[in-house]
């Protein structure tokens, strides 16, 4: 059977009482572009911290790269890059110096990907760690995550701080390491990023998936969003989410039967109409709404 | 070896500065010694003769006068509390402070066993101790050299092997704590530092609480026990060593255990 990159089963952690994730199923094939996405408190870190194996699940089990969350961390970590959201280093250490001591605990020589890192994001190796913005240290955490050429990625909220430029630079780079075979794990809640660079996704809430598929398909719904300017009452639409009325303006989102919904308009005074797809934030914040249910 | 330079070199600061600091109040000391000495004779009487006071810092046994009744004193109130406080910042810091300032999930997101993680900063304790220690007992002997006195080996050597362990015995106990806290912890570390030094205190002015020298490191660091006796007392150092290897296997057995937040 082919190993997946990652491979979660039944994965349970509490903190106490509160959930962290309760029995998380998730598969992420090796080589995927992957995008993970859920709202705050909803499970993500503590997926990925329980994948690289700072906190210890509850019950369940796990494997990155094949090999098991439990008994074989050194050899996981070895092989995979992490960008956590936060990004802390140790204060008084020049970039150049907290880049060498990463490598260092690896006991590889990144010195060369590390400067060329370094150029393409525009990254001041000189300065003082303390001294960045949260933007520069977010580059110091991608070039800490990418210098050692690892086969997997797992980055969390990586874009936050950067600016439009070098986020396009970022991307290309995860693009080109994508092409080379790297599987990418992006956990964020920028919607439009996971929708224009994931092959596949995974939508959590409370601590469970709740839907993984292509982008393609979780962006397939027989809901539409629909505009339009005139009058009309909501009680002659069944199947109505997200109603919204701004003087002469209605919109909202249409999961019922096509037929239905033209024959309502035809009856009622429209000036103007849009009926479109939704967008994938409409589509996950829907799946926010009823993740339980589904589940 | 990689974490071990790292915590060397984001440690020396501190080191350089309470083995400055140790080793200049011992030098000071020991170059007044000769101007001292001549009024010891009737200081001597004083100090033996002020009661608890007495008792608390064993100066009824220990003879002020002599340069190693001096030094077992000066030396027990110099590098015992600065190099107990040394140790137990060392040792409470060393493991929280990963979590309290944030790195811990840099670290711990980098191919090392937690095992590891806890030998390699152990061992740069170590070092940075054996360090201080090294630094404070040559510039000693090389003042007492300098004051014209002759170097009392035994007894000198003695006291320092002495302060050495106790040293090691609260710097494991505090990193075994650092384990199983979040937070920086200083205030446990120093705090525990400055009881186990009262503890002592507390067993010389009354036979009733003498126990307490076993818990306590300062009860084989005494000057007065070690000078009287020419030798450290196994018991209470092997009862020491007790919790040093307690408070390392702590470490270990937490650490790896432990939920990085």
């Amino acid at each position: 059977m082919e190993q997946k990159a990652i491979y979660a089963e039944s994965l349970t952690k509490f903190y106490g009482k509160a959930r962290g994730i309760d029995r998380l199923d998730l598969t992420v094939d090796k080589g995927a572009f992957f995008g993970f996405i859920g709202p705050n408190g909803a499970g993500k870190s503590t997926t990925v911290r329980t994948l690289l194996g700072l906190i210890h699940p509850d019950s369940g089990a796990g494997k990155v790269l094949g090999l098991d969350i439990a008994k074989d961390k050194r050899a996981i970590l070895q092989r995979v890059g992490y960008l956590p959201s936060d990004n802390a280093f140790y204060s008084g250490m020049r970039v150049k110096d907290m880049l060498k001591l990463s490598a260092g605990l690896r006991k590889k020589d990144c010195s060369a990907r590390a400067a060329e890192l370094c150029e393409r994001l525009q990254l001041d190796t000189e300065k003082k760690v303390e001294d960045l913005s949260f933007g520069n240290r977010k580059k110091v955490g991608i070039v800490c995550a990418l210098q050692h050429d690892p086969e997997l990625l797992i980055l969390d909220e990586p874009t936050g701080g950067l600016d439009p430029l070098i986020q396009h630079e970022f991307f290309s780079i995860l693009q080109e390491k994508n092409r080379e075979g790297v599987t990418v794990f992006l956990s964020s809640h920028v919607l439009s990023e996971i929708q224009r660079h994931c092959s596949r996704a995974a939508v959590i809430r409370e601590g469970r998936v709740i839907a993984c598929d292509t982008v393609e398909q979780l962006a397939k719904s027989n809901a539409r969003r629909v505009t339009l300017r005139g009058s009309l009452s909501r009680d002659t639409l069944p199947d109505v989410r997200g109603w919204k009325q701004e003087n002469d303006t209605v919109t909202f989102l249409y999961s019922g039967n096509m037929n239905h919904l033209v024959q309502v308009l035809a009856a009622a005074d429209v000036q103007d109409l849009t009926i479109a797809e939704p967008d994938l934030e409409e589509i996950i914040l829907h799946y926010y709404g009823k993740g339980s249910e589904q589940a | 070896m990689t974490l071990i330079r790292h915590e060397l070199r984001r440690g020396w600061k501190s080191l350089l500065i309470w083995t400055g600091a140790i080793s200049a109040f011992l030098v000071v000391c020991m170059l007044i010694f000769p101007e001292m000495k001549g009024q010891m004779d009737s200081i001597s009487s004083v100090f033996s003769s002020m009661g608890a006071f007495t008792k608390a810092f064993g100066m009824e046994t220990l003879n002020f006068g002599t340069l190693t009744g001096y030094y077992g004193i000066e030396c027990g109130n110099i590098l015992g509390i600065g190099g107990a406080l040394f140790a137990a910042l060392l040792g409470i810091s060393a493991l929280s402070r990963e979590e309290k300032d944030g790195t811990a999930e840099l670290l711990l997101t980098h191919p090392l066993s937690r095992a590891e993680i806890v030998t390699q900063k152990l061992a740069a304790i170590l070092i940075q101790v054996v360090i201080l220690n090294v630094v404070v007992f040559l510039l000693s002997i090389g003042s007492i050299a300098v004051i014209g006195e002759a170097v009392p080996w035994k007894e000198v050597g003695l006291l320092h092997l002495a302060f050495f362990l106790l040293q090691l015995e609260i710097a494991a106990v505090c990193y075994g704590i650092s384990a199983c806290i979040w937070r920086g912890g200083m205030g446990i570390g120093l705090g525990l530092a400055i009881a186990l030094y009262f503890m002592n205190i507390i067993a010389n002015l009354t036979d009733k609480a003498e126990f307490l020298k076993y818990i306590s490191p300062f009860g084989y660091t005494d000057g007065a026990d070690i000078i009287s006796a020419g030798s450290l007392r196994g018991v209470r150092i092997a009862v020491g060593m007790a919790f040093t290897a307690a408070g390392i296997a702590l470490a270990y057995w937490k650490y790896c255990r432990k939920d990085i937040r």
